[in-house]
């Protein structure tokens, strides 16, 4: 238990942050679904650090982990499709020219 | 028979589902004859009960069953209104007139309908207003007679505007219609109050109630003055008349049968029904005969100078229709239902007999084209004879015993000034008969075009007009002797059952005015008679100079006192303002706000459709945004500078 449970926090906010600013400054939908997972694993990385530190008896945190790689993949298949039947649609992957459903 | 009496409605009423549910499609001209035979059939039981009631069966309520269920439409309480039938001797009467008459023009239409393409339409009509007819003279409830009273009204409506591709039906039947409700406004407050004073709607429930507790006079007089209102309306009574005469509009099968024989004499039926409830509020019993005789002499003065032949006979019905009111209002009902079925014949018979004019004249109507018909029209000339004989009361037919017999009881009964009107209606009914039968009979034909043309109409429609002069002449033996005939020990037990004030009435009057009375009548209508042939056989005065001599007055009888312009001042023209106020109301109000509030929303969805501009870059923001906002107020309130 070298590593202090302060340095699990600040890396997970650094990645936090790196994959919110991805999702808002990037255009191409598939790097912004990459940014996404770049969010989710940040919160992963979050709790195992918070499970190892206080769930001393079973961690149950880390099954939460489990759950969100399940909802991850589901996430990435679903945006996946989106995004390739909106190629089909129109060339692009631009989310600034997809914009078909403007009200 | 009596427990079978459910037939009677039964077989128009299945006329009328057969006709109206295959008439079109398959049946064609079929439809008469199944109209014919069910009414036919009608009458053959209603002869069936009439001679049982006769027999000995005075009273009876038949529940009008459906395959042996037995039907309570309203039951609250110990308050309850049965589908039942009550047939005493007047029902028994009027279920027979109605039957009958029916039949005899059921069987004309065949014949005077049959060019019309909507044949099937107008026997479908006809069957449902026999039925309806059938129920309200079968009713032993108030509420069960307003259905049948509403039916016939509507049937009315439909068969008036029957020719509904021209404007004049159409318009004709929208009055009719809106007229008898203004009545039925009037008979429907009739039930109300009867229901709250008596707590029942049953005839014998009502007038039971009405020997045990006798009620205020206040309230019967209302009750009264309330269902005479309804019955102004619907026998075409002053001031809801006009609508009658415009009613000719209709096909000449239907102004003799609603328009003359039946439907009109609702009303009369209606009075002769409740008359325990007009004999106990005696003031309402005087405004009856008053309305009625005013009526009679209003009508039949019109009627001296129309022109047109239906016309002339529908003025004449609310003539005849104020005698009987003038009876009722005497205290004389057997002789107001007397009259009711000698009219019933006589004037179906004038009407159809009109119509056989029409039919053969091209459809005109106007008698000023008519004249010398007689040698074209042999049958339809001698039955129209027999029964204009009997309209002016000529002895020995059939108008004569019953209209005699009216007059009679206003002069006995201490009327004699109603009864001096009376005679007098009865010279000016002989002069228009007279008139209206030489325009159209005698003389010299005045149009050869269509008189060239002109032919005896077929068998189908000459058989009925026999039928119903045999009607006109003979009925009225049915009152010989006066006062003591067949029809007054028939209708007794059910028009007088109260004895008392009634029956005194009708005391047997003196030998010298037993002789004086109907001498009088007879010589009214001899005079009448004479005159309109002195003035259109010899010109002797000529019709035209005594219409200048007569100047304005003249005038405002063409105009039929301009009672339709009056209406039309006084009441069409508040009522279509009140209309169009109603209209401005729902079109700025009520329309308004809905539409107000719609704009609003749509304005407030433009405003908000700004939001969604589909671009995911935005959404993604807001996310992020509203991410911070709730980290940013975590932290403030961790911090405490913000409390929960």
């Amino acid at each position: 238990m070298s590593v202090p449970l302060g340095a699990f926090i600040a890396v997970s906010a650094t990645l936090f942050f790196i994959g919110t600013a991805g999702v808002l400054v990037r255009r191409n939908a598939v790097v912004i679904l990459m940014c996404v997972e770049l969010m989710l694993n940040a919160a992963n990385l979050a709790l195992v650090a918070f499970s190892r530190r206080y769930g001393a008896v079973d961690e149950r945190g880390s099954v939460f982990v489990v759950f969100v790689f399940v909802i991850a993949a589901a996430e990435v298949a679903v945006g996946l499709a989106i995004v390739l039947s909106a190629y089909r649609n129109r060339p692009t992957v631009d989310v600034d020219e997809i914009r078909a459903m403007k009200g | 028979m009596i427990e079978h009496v459910w037939l009677i409605p039964a077989f128009p009423l299945a006329a009328f589902l057969v006709n109206g549910l295959f008439g079109r499609r398959w049946l064609g001209h079929l439809t008469g004859l199944i109209g014919s035979a069910a009414i036919g059939a009608s009458a053959i039981v209603a002869i069936g009960v009439f001679f049982e009631v006769l027999a000995g069966h005075s009273r009876t309520i038949v529940p009008l069953t459906i395959a042996g269920i037995r039907y309570q439409w309203i039951a609250v309480g110990d308050f309850s209104v049965d589908v039942s039938a009550l047939v005493d001797p007047l029902s028994a009467v009027m279920m027979l007139v109605v039957t009958v008459v029916s039949f005899l023009i059921f069987v004309y239409s065949n014949g005077y309908m049959a060019h019309d393409h909507g044949f099937y339409r107008f026997f479908t009509w006809l069957s449902l207003f026999v039925f309806a007819m059938l129920i309200l003279v079968m009713a032993d409830n108030y509420l069960l007679l307003f259905v049948g009273w509403e039916g016939v009204g509507l049937c009315s409506y439909l068969l008036i505007g029957y020719w509904f591709e021209r404007p004049e039906p159409y318009f004709a039947a929208k009055k009719a219609f809106v007229m008898n409700r203004i009545g039925d406004w009037g008979y429907t407050i009739g039930i109300i109050v009867i229901f709250l004073v008596f707590g029942s709607l049953n005839f014998g429930d009502v007038f039971r109630r009405l020997d045990e507790s006798a009620p205020e006079q206040g309230v019967l007089t209302l009750i009264c003055v309330a269902l005479f209102f309804g019955a102004t309306g619907k026998s075409a009574q002053l001031p809801l008349h006009s609508w009658l005469p415009d009613a000719m509009e209709g096909p000449t099968p239907v102004s003799a049968l609603i328009h003359a024989a039946t439907m009109v004499t609702a009303g009369v039926y209606l009075v002769a029904r409740s008359t325990p409830l007009f004999t106990a509020a005696g003031s309402a019993l005087t405004l009856v005969a008053v309305v009625g005789t005013l009526t009679a002499i209003f009508a039949a003065t019109i009627a001296l100078v129309q022109v047109d032949i239906k016309r002339v006979m529908a003025y004449s019905t609310v003539s005849q229709l104020g005698y009987m009111f003038l009876a009722l209002g005497v205290g004389a009902p057997i002789a107001a239902i007397f009259h009711l079925a000698t009219h019933a014949f006589f004037k179906a018979l004038l009407f159809l007999g009109s119509g056989s004019v029409i039919h053969a004249m091209d459809n005109v109507q106007d008698m000023r084209r008519y004249g010398g018909l007689r040698r074209k029209l042999p049958w339809t000339y001698w039955t129209m004879l027999i029964a204009g004989g009997a309209l002016s009361a000529i002895p020995p037919l059939a108008g004569f015993w019953s209209k005699d017999e009216i007059v009679g009881a206003a002069f006995t009964n201490g009327y004699p000034l109603l009864w001096g009107v009376g005679v007098l209606t009865g010279a000016l009914t002989a002069f228009y008969v007279t008139r209206a039968l030489w325009l159209t009979f005698h003389g010299e034909p005045r149009d050869h075009h269509l008189y060239e043309h002109a032919h005896e109409s077929p068998p189908v429609m000459v058989l009925p007009l026999a039928a119903l002069a045999v009607g006109s002449a003979l009925v009225g033996f049915i009152g010989v002797p006066p006062e003591g005939g067949f029809i007054h020990g028939f209708l007794k037990p059910a028009l007088e059952a109260r004895g008392g004030e009634v029956a005194e009435a009708t005391r047997s009057p003196a030998l010298v005015t037993a002789l004086g009375l109907p001498a009088t009548s007879v010589a009214a209508g001899l005079i009448g008679i004479a005159i309109a042939l002195s003035m259109y056989v010899r010109h002797r005065p000529d019709p035209a100079a005594v219409a200048r001599a007569a100047g304005a007055y003249y005038r405002i009888l063409v105009n039929k006192y301009y009672v339709d312009e009056l209406y039309d001042h006084r009441f069409v023209d508040l009522a279509r303002a009140f209309a169009g106020a109603a209209w401005a109301f729902d079109i700025h109000i009520i329309d308004g706000l809905a539409n107000r509030l719609g704009w609003l929303l749509s304005l407030s969805g433009t405003g908000l459709r700004r939001l969604q501009t589909g671009v995911v870059g935005n959404y993604a923001l807001s996310i992020v945004a509203g991410l911070l906002l709730v980290l940013g107020a975590y932290g403030a309130y961790a911090a405490g500078v913000i409390k929960p």
